[in-house]
């Protein structure tokens, strides 16, 4: 829903394969490559975490895996800087709270 | 242990110019990135470029991006993706976490440090909220990604990156509600600003963000009016409707690894704060490390690019491939080139500046 398919001066994006990533056990469509952080935002999906004592939400920040705003857990791995780790068919992501749990 | 005669950390447009030249005169190189992708940010400068034809005006950043990465496949550059560099020891060995899963040592007799920047934060209440991010974070997301990160945006923060973040967010099909400047004056080039200017955005100087409000997300911002010493006067509070604030408030050079590996600094605000001293080589204190692009001084890809070539030119020089002569001449020429991009209005204070360094840099 928040993709960009017109734009006056980039190409037109070549066709890519979709695939179903699981963000806490809902399904959503991604595009395999492309970022964690990406493929949420497309979907709609703007919190990423929670912080660890006041619970505050946290989306994207640097989106260049500098600042760690973006930390999920990732197949059952906290911490995971989702603006640059691509996404993979069948990954499952939970929004993490606090540091995360290992599973 | 692998072993390079050159490693180079940062494959942006300073580290993929020192690979391109210290590769085409004979060096064994290797180009270290963390990301998957090699070209730093080119890929999201999406405008055309600044200054002469020699320095690849009028080409769009995105397209200079696949020029340099077409010339170090050609010289078969051997390069590193998802590359991590932790740590350098003895001046000579990098400490790189590979695809995120195991570690590697790399020896290296000569090392060229492009690392790169960071942007800076602004705090304000509410900074925390998705929604808040950097004006390059919005900018990898629409020209990389392809994702629109929100619809209704305050720009704050009216220099190069604020007002082309602002037009590019527009192209991307957002609405830009305003450009927040502390400021009394714009600080963007001309051109650009006018671009964001004619497309109805209205400009604020000497307005800053006083708070952002928002459960989960932004939802509104409150912008106020700053007096002479930057002080927020009472009274002058506004409220705007927005979803996004993006904080376009300059870059701190990526310095960490200049600092393990023992380089002395000097602090110069200008160009982001504490530098590694370098010489008109881009010979940083420490014997056997350069440096080139942002790490040496916030500037443009344009004069990253030509630091790079310093650096690998004189890397190449002392590896033994260049000889002295040689490596003089071309050092001059690129300077030549490195003045005329570094003047005017805008160009004249980094001049000033980097002249300062290079004094410091004197041995």
């Amino acid at each position: 829903m928040n993709r960009i398919v017109n734009h006056p001066i980039l190409d037109k994006e070549k066709p890519a394969k979709e695939v179903e990533i699981f963000v806490d056990d809902k399904p959503i469509i991604a595009r395999e490559g492309e970022m964690i952080a990406a493929a949420l935002i497309a979907n709609g999906i703007f919190i990423n975490r929670y912080t660890i004592h006041k619970h505050k939400p946290r989306g994207i920040y640097c989106a260049i895996g500098r600042c760690t705003d973006c930390i999920m857990t990732v197949d059952g791995i906290p911490n995971i800087r989702t603006c640059v780790t691509e996404v993979k068919d069948g990954m499952r992501i939970t929004t993490q709270k606090g540091t995360g749990v290992w599973s | 242990m692998i072993v390079t005669e050159l490693a180079i950390v940062g494959a942006g447009p300073a580290g993929l110019s020192a690979s391109i030249e210290a590769r085409r005169a004979g060096v064994d190189v290797l180009l270290i990135d963390e990301n998957a992708r090699p070209g730093g940010q080119l890929f999201k400068q999406i405008h055309k470029f600044f200054g002469s034809r020699a320095h690849k005006a009028g080409i769009r950043g995105i397209n200079i991006g696949t020029e340099l990465l077409r010339e170090s496949e050609e010289l078969g550059i051997h390069i590193w993706l998802k590359g991590e560099v932790c740590g350098i020891e003895n001046g000579h060995n990098l400490w790189v976490v590979r695809d995120r899963n195991r570690s590697e040592i790399v020896k290296a007799k000569k090392i060229i440090l492009a690392t790169g920047a960071t942007e800076n934060a602004v705090i304000f209440p509410g900074w925390d909220l998705p929604g808040v991010m950097g004006a390059g974070a919005a900018q990898t997301m629409i020209n990389v990604n392809r994702v629109l990160p929100g619809r209704k945006v305050i720009m704050l923060g009216s220099g190069n990156v604020g007002v082309i973040v602002a037009y590019q967010l527009m192209q991307a099909g957002a609405e830009v509600v305003a450009v927040l400047e502390a400021a009394p004056v714009l600080g963007g080039y001309g051109v650009h600003t006018a671009k964001v200017s004619r497309a109805g955005v209205p400009f604020y100087v000497s307005h800053t963000i006083k708070r952002a409000f928002g459960t989960n997300h932004v939802e509104a911002v409150e912008i106020v009016e700053l007096d002479n010493s930057f002080k927020q006067i009472l009274g002058t509070e506004q409220i705007l409707d927005a979803d996004t604030v993006c904080l376009a408030t300059g870059l701190t050079p990526l310095t960490e690894l200049a600092w393990l590996a023992g380089c002395k600094f000097n602090f110069v605000p200008a160009l982001g704060g504490h530098l590694p001293i370098h010489d008109d080589k881009m010979h940083t204190t420490q014997p056997d490390i350069f440096i080139a692009g942002d790490i040496s001084g916030i500037e443009e890809a344009s004069t990253a690019m030509e630091e790079g070539r310093l650096a690998g030119i004189n890397a190449a020089q002392e590896l033994g491939y260049i000889s002295e002569d040689e490596a003089k001449i071309r050092t001059d020429a690129i300077w030549d080139s490195l003045n005329s991009l570094r003047s005017g209005y805008f160009g004249q204070k980094r001049r000033d500046s980097k002249d300062l360094i290079l004094q410091n840099g004197k041995r």
